[in-house]
């Protein structure tokens, strides 16, 4: 596939942003400055960096509890994400949704999502929505290996092959569902082979790779676009952080993220890059730079604003 | 006006607003071609096409959820779960994306949508498929609950959930489609969260949902021949709950007996008499009873299925015992 180097300076950027919000993310869950939960994308990046290089603004995804990486790479605001993680009411949801539900509907963004293996079915509704209004648009559902043993997740790609629906499932198969490797928790090697039984394309990607994913997932969000109906492509990753911070990761051989992190989607892009020569260390540097800064102003917002005011407890429930 | 039954009265209201609104899709299990399993949207695909009248396959959290995500891209989805106890497999969609969306994006999202189910016993399908699980649906912030009683109410009812912008779960029990009734022709809306007092009394308020508002009626006809006069209040939305009709006619009688088929442990009568004892208890000159079904599943053999609901009889005795304390 033909990709412009304007492109893959965008994935690439994509890709660092994801890296250092989550970076910093961590720094603050630790410091104690975040509440709840929250799921690194760290080591991920290219996945959803390489499938949203494909998408338009009026295109919609489902995410998930590790979502950070999917709304950055769908034009969220890093600065309003921080604010939501924070608490504060000037995020995405006003301080009521935290990681696990920021959401954007304006920019496509139907949610990350606290319960593994909603989104199926919310993106294949996205998706019906899109073929009955007669768009071009797709929608497309990240989700985990741990979701792909859900039943939402049979029920909505057998209906979107039944229904013709113009919806692109992205399994992250990072291996673990918390502690549960999917060498106990699935009974074929790829969640992909589990296309056939809905009659759709089953694609194996390197997850790590961002132009492999940039590539297989243009073509299945090309081929939903014009009408031919649902794809499953299955990026193989791996985390770098635990489940959830704060995991201490027993059920993982350190070796074994030592390994993974040689394949770190980020140093491989970059190197290659630079080989294309589509990249100066002077313009990484740029790059990283203006990441830093973004993501400092973004930790600065969410800082000084303030928490929603308890009255606000009761809003936003009904639309009147 | 014309006189129709509580399955037609619904079914117009479909093909009106079906007229009105061309982002309204149908789904569900056999709404199509066979009509719905108790006829609510017959002749809907001949009248509207299978891209807005949907056969499903058997898939009830991809019926709801699909509904969900298009309800939160523009349309207007009124799917139908045919029995209320399938609730069971699908609940997620519901009660966290549906209902809590729009609260956990921080008022972004709005999701118009119905979700119509059969509910109640009375012709022996047992434990699986007689269920009345209101108190589930009511105990979900974000979720607004209908049981209508009357065709007239279906109809106008229907039309007002269809129009809502939030997620509406409309329980329609079973023992209530071939009711004949009396319904306006055209489009007429009631609005939700608005009780109807479908008899007037002055010495006893019978709150009564679905089925048991007519249980009340006839029981109320009979206490009429004792000289008792019965109020029958219908809430006809239990969520959001009509609180000022319920209290004005509790204030007026000074006594309160609520009926309804779900089983009464934790059900919709404990928080209307909650509610009275909070914000009437000093109007009151009686206890609160509660007519309702025991704490078992629905049996299925029809001596064990009429003992499970609540009958005329018991009405009338309880009706009896908070006059004479």
């Amino acid at each position: 596939m033909d990709i412009s180097k304007e492109k893959m300076v965008d994935m690439y950027t994509t890709m660092n942003r994801i890296r250092m919000f989550e970076i910093r993310v961590s720094e603050l869950f630790a410091a104690g400055k975040i509440p709840g939960f929250v799921h690194l994308y760290a080591g991920e990046e290219a996945i959803a960096a390489g499938v949203c290089a494909n998408l338009r603004d009026s295109d919609y995804i489902t995410s998930t509890h590790r979502g950070h990486g999917h709304l950055i790479s769908k034009g969220g605001d890093v600065k309003f994400m921080m604010a939501e993680l924070l608490g504060r009411k000037t995020g995405y949801c006003k301080g009521k949704g935290g990681s696990m539900h920021i959401a954007d509907v304006d920019l496509g963004i139907l949610g990350a999502n606290g319960i593994v293996g909603a989104g199926p079915p919310l993106a294949a509704g996205a998706a019906l929505a899109c073929q009955y209004l007669g768009k071009d648009s797709v929608a497309v559902c990240f989700f985990g290996d741990g979701a792909s043993n859900q039943g939402t997740t049979h029920e909505a790609m057998n209906l979107a092959t039944c229904w013709k629906l113009p919806v692109v499932f992205i399994a992250e198969n990072n291996m673990y569902g918390i502690s549960s490797c999917t060498v106990n928790s699935m009974c074929v090697p790829n969640i992909a082979d589990r296309a056939s039984a809905y009659d759709m394309p089953g694609i194996v990607v390197d997850g790590n790779d961002v132009m492999a994913v940039h590539e297989v997932a243009g073509e299945a969000i090309k081929r939903a676009r014009q009408g031919q109906g649902p794809s499953l492509i299955e990026c193989k990753t791996y985390r770098h952080r635990g489940h959830f911070e704060g995991d201490p990761c027993a059920y993982r051989r350190k070796e074994e993220l030592e390994e993974w992190k040689e394949k770190d989607p980020i140093p491989r892009f970059e190197k290659k890059l630079l080989n294309l020569d589509v990249l100066t260390p002077e313009k990484i540097q740029e790059i990283k730079g203006s990441i830093k800064k973004q993501i400092e102003d973004a930790e600065r917002f969410a800082e000084e604003s303030p928490y929603p005011d308890p009255a606000e407890l009761t809003l936003d429930l009904y639309t009147e | 006006m014309p006189t129709m039954t509580f399955a037609q009265a619904l079914n117009e209201a479909h093909k009106l607003e079906m007229q009105r609104d061309p982002n309204i899709y149908v789904a569900g299990e056999d709404v199509g071609v066979y009509g719905g399993i108790f006829g609510v949207t017959s002749g809907l695909l001949d009248q509207f096409g299978p891209k807005r009248v949907r056969d499903t396959p058997i898939t009830e959290s991809a019926i709801i959820g699909t509904a969900v995500g298009a309800a939160s891209c523009g349309l207007r989805p009124v799917i139908e779960l045919m029995f209320v106890d399938f609730i069971g497999v699908s609940m997620d969609q519901l009660f966290n994306q549906a209902a809590k969306m729009k609260y956990m994006f921080g008022g972004k999202a709005k999701i118009p949508m119905v979700l119509r189910a059969t509910c109640g016993a009375g012709i022996g399908a047992a434990a699986q498929h007689s269920q009345c699980l209101e108190a589930w649906f009511m105990h979900v912030p974000g979720l607004k609950v209908v049981m209508p009683s009357t065709p007239y109410d279906a109809k106008g009812l229907l039309i007002s959930a269809i129009r809502d912008d939030n997620p509406v779960v409309f329980l329609e029990h079973k023992i209530l489609y071939a009711l004949e009734g009396e319904v306006p022709d055209g489009t007429y809306t009631i609005p939700l969260g608005k009780a109807d007092i479908k008899r007037e009394g002055k010495d006893v308020t019978v709150i009564a949902t679905a089925q048991a508002v007519h249980t009340a009626l006839s029981a109320a006809g009979k206490l009429a021949g004792d000289g008792i006069s019965v109020e029958v209040l219908d809430p006809r939305t239990l969520s959001p709950l009509d609180e000022d009709a319920i209290l004005g006619s509790v204030r007026k009688t000074h006594r309160l007996v609520i009926v309804h088929e779900a089983v009464k442990f934790g059900g919709p009568g404990a928080e209307i008499a909650a509610l009275v004892a909070e914000k009437a208890f000093d109007r009151l000159d009686a206890p609160i009873l509660r007519i309702a079904a025991p704490f078992v599943p629905v049996p299925f053999s029809p001596p064990l299925e009429k003992e499970f609901i609540p009958s005329e009889e018991k009405v009338i005795r309880a009706v009896k015992a908070v006059m004479e304390s």
